[in-house]
């Protein structure tokens, strides 16, 4: 079925987590539908991130170098991959479920005629992925027709590949069919955290309405994240206030998470919540309504007033 | 100027949704059909142009089952000015987007507003996949669109995973909207009469000359998997020591 490809995701120079588990995705597909595991790393200059990348020990890192690259452009990266894939002969492209690989992803899917399945959450050893629709509620198990396919898979469902390998390396010299009206960057505004990365994190605590404004984030929430040594998460609800900023917004429309702990302060559970944390493996809620649905999915529910239970457990904990 | 919406009708997100016994598909009865959620904003957004551009006609188009015209009459009904239909089913989002490519080469919009995920498939694929196959700029997840006053670009503000990054993309162009581009209106009891006499065009999607097969076949669906009955605790203290000593994550 030839190669798969993999789409190495950087920021700032690094590999994110996401990159490590869509290599573990890709070598997990290698391993039931054959070829070679083939991990891309495209920007404008490459620097140390090939030797980054070698370290995910995909049977290869192939990098493409060109100043269109710079910026993550959805629309360049993907001319770029495309001719990536036809150079080393990719049957099955795989995306992380990222924002960046979710934006990719379709329109490369569309470039090359290709079939995409989003957010795959398992690979089956007939060739068929898993996916979730209905915020969950549902699991498809889907066929992709045709030689070449795309994935994104959901990043809490894989495992990341370990960083003890050294692929070779080959720099690829590909032309990139450039758009005619290509979109440009302007500036980026990076929500700035001493805090472990949300979807990185072993333990998150998430605030939802309950917490009522932004300033009991920071001085009711807030002292408990930081003793656990977590990321802080939120609800819908708790962003559109306005309490805090979007990206961490948890749920079927925010980031999909599954630490060790998620303790949940405040949240009614809504489903499209619940479609963010449900896999976390140990689940806490704080919630002074005995009949909120997010005691249906939490390992240990505490019905309490959120602003005596949160100090109280701050401080037996610290 | 015209400013095209394509919206796909979806169950209510307050519908709770259950896979049939069969595990052939959900179960549709008693299930609410609404205007998918950022189809919403995404007409929002295009008439809050409007209303400040003027001059601006509002196109929707869907495509999908005859039944899909309700949520057409409902985004008319919030203001849009006429509404096109194109009658096709089972289409995945390569067919859905096959056709709206189509039916912007037959309308010329200016640009296009989309959802940035239906909330049935949860695909977030047909914005990206449309861009392609017209060539087009695409600006996905935007919280923020200002166009400038030649009506020739837009910059965007996109919600990203590490924050927020701001675009320029020259129109015409693709645009998917995040929940937090705006507060998507009502529609008025005035504006649903009215809707009731705005133009909707039916296209049978068979006669756009485009290849209308699914790639991606949805061979089962099962239900997830259910987690195991949790407790409650009745103080912070057993909490603490539950997380301690049974579940051993603290
Ligand atoms: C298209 C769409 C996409 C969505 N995507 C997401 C998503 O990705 N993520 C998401 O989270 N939501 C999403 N939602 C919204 C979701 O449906 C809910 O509205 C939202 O999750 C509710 O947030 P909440 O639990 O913070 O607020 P509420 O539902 O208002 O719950 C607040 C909770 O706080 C409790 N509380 C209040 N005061 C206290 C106190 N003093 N002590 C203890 N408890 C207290 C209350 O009992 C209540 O249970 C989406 C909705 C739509 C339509
Ligand atoms: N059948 C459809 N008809 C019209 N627009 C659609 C259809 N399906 C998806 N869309 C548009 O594409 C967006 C993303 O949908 P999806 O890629 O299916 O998650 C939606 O919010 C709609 O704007």
């Amino acid at each position: 079925m030839g190669n798969v490809l993999i789409f190495a995701e950087h920021a700032h120079g690094e590999l994110p987590k996401a990159t490590a588990i869509a290599v573990g995705a890709g070598k997990e597909a290698a391993q039931k539908l054959g070829g070679d595991t083939i991990l891309a790393v495209l920007n404008n200059t490459i620097g140390g991130l090939a030797e980054r990348a070698a370290k995910l020990g995909a049977t290869k890192v192939v990098t493409v170098e060109n100043p269109a690259l710079e910026h993550n452009m959805a629309d360049v990266t993907a001319a770029a991959l495309g001719e990536v894939a036809k150079a080393v002969d990719a049957g099955l492209i795989v995306f992380a479920a990222t924002t960046l690989g979710k934006e990719i992803a379709p329109r490369l899917a569309a470039a090359l005629e290709a079939a995409t399945a989003s957010d795959v959450t398992g690979i089956n050893d007939d060739g068929t992925f898993v996916r979730p629709m209905y915020a969950g509620s549902a699991f498809a198990t889907v066929e992709l027709k045709g030689d070449r396919k795309i994935i994104s898979v959901r990043t809490t469902a894989f495992e990341p590949a370990a960083e003890d390998g050294s692929s070779p390396i080959e720099a690829l010299s590909v032309d990139i069919p450039m758009p005619g009206n290509p979109a440009e960057f302007v500036s980026q505004a990076e929500t700035k955290s001493d805090r472990p990365v949300l979807t990185e994190a072993n333990r998150v605590v998430a605030g939802g309405r309950g917490l009522k404004n932004a300033e009991n984030f920071t001085t009711v929430l807030e002292p408990l994240v930081d003793a656990l040594g977590a990321a802080m998460g939120a609800s819908r609800a708790a962003v559109d206030a306005g309490y805090v900023p979007n990206d961490l917004q948890v749920g079927q429309t925010g980031k999909v998470v599954a630490p060790a702990l998620y303790i949940a302060v405040g949240i009614s559970g809504a489903i499209q919540h619940l479609a963010g944390m449900k896999d976390s493996k140990v689940i806490v809620a704080i919630n002074k309504d005995a009949e909120a649905p997010i005691f249906s999915v939490a390992d240990y529910g505490l019905v309490a007033d959120l602003f005596e239970a949160v100090p109280e457990m701050t401080g037996k904990i610290a | 100027m015209k400013i095209l919406v394509a919206i796909k009708r979806v169950p209510d997100a307050e519908t709770t949704i259950k896979v049939n016994p069969e595990g052939t598909g959900i179960v549709n009865a008693g299930v609410k059909w609404v205007v998918n959620p950022f189809c919403e904003i995404a007409i929002e957004e295009a008439l809050k142009i409007k209303e400040t551009k003027g001059d601006v006609e509002v196109v929707l188009v869907t495509v999908g089952r005859s039944e899909s015209q309700e949520q057409l009459r409902t985004g008319l009904a919030m203001g849009a000015d006429r509404a096109i239909l194109v009658t096709a089913e089972n289409l995945d989002t390569t067919g859905v987007s096959r056709v709206l490519a189509k039916i912007v080469e037959k309308e010329s919009p200016d640009v296009v507003f989309l959802g940035k995920q239906a909330i049935d498939d949860d695909s977030n694929e047909v914005g990206q996949m449309l861009a392609q196959r017209l060539g087009w700029a695409q600006a996905c997840y935007i919280s923020e669109f200002n166009m400038a006053d030649d009506a020739k670009s837009a910059q965007v503000v996109r919600e990203i995973d590490g924050g927020m990054r701001t675009d320029k993309v020259m129109l015409p162009a693709i645009i998917t909207a995040d929940l937090r581009l705006n507060e998507p209106r009502y529609a008025s009891l005035p504006g649903i009469m009215k809707a009731r006499k705005k133009p909707l065009e039916e296209i049978d999607g068979a006669s756009l000359g485009v290849d209308l097969e699914p790639k991606i076949i949805i061979k089962s669906m099962a239900p997830p998997p259910a987690r195991a009955a949790g407790r409650l605790v009745e103080s912070v203290d057993e909490l603490i020591n539950a997380l301690k000593n049974e579940a051993k994550v603290l």
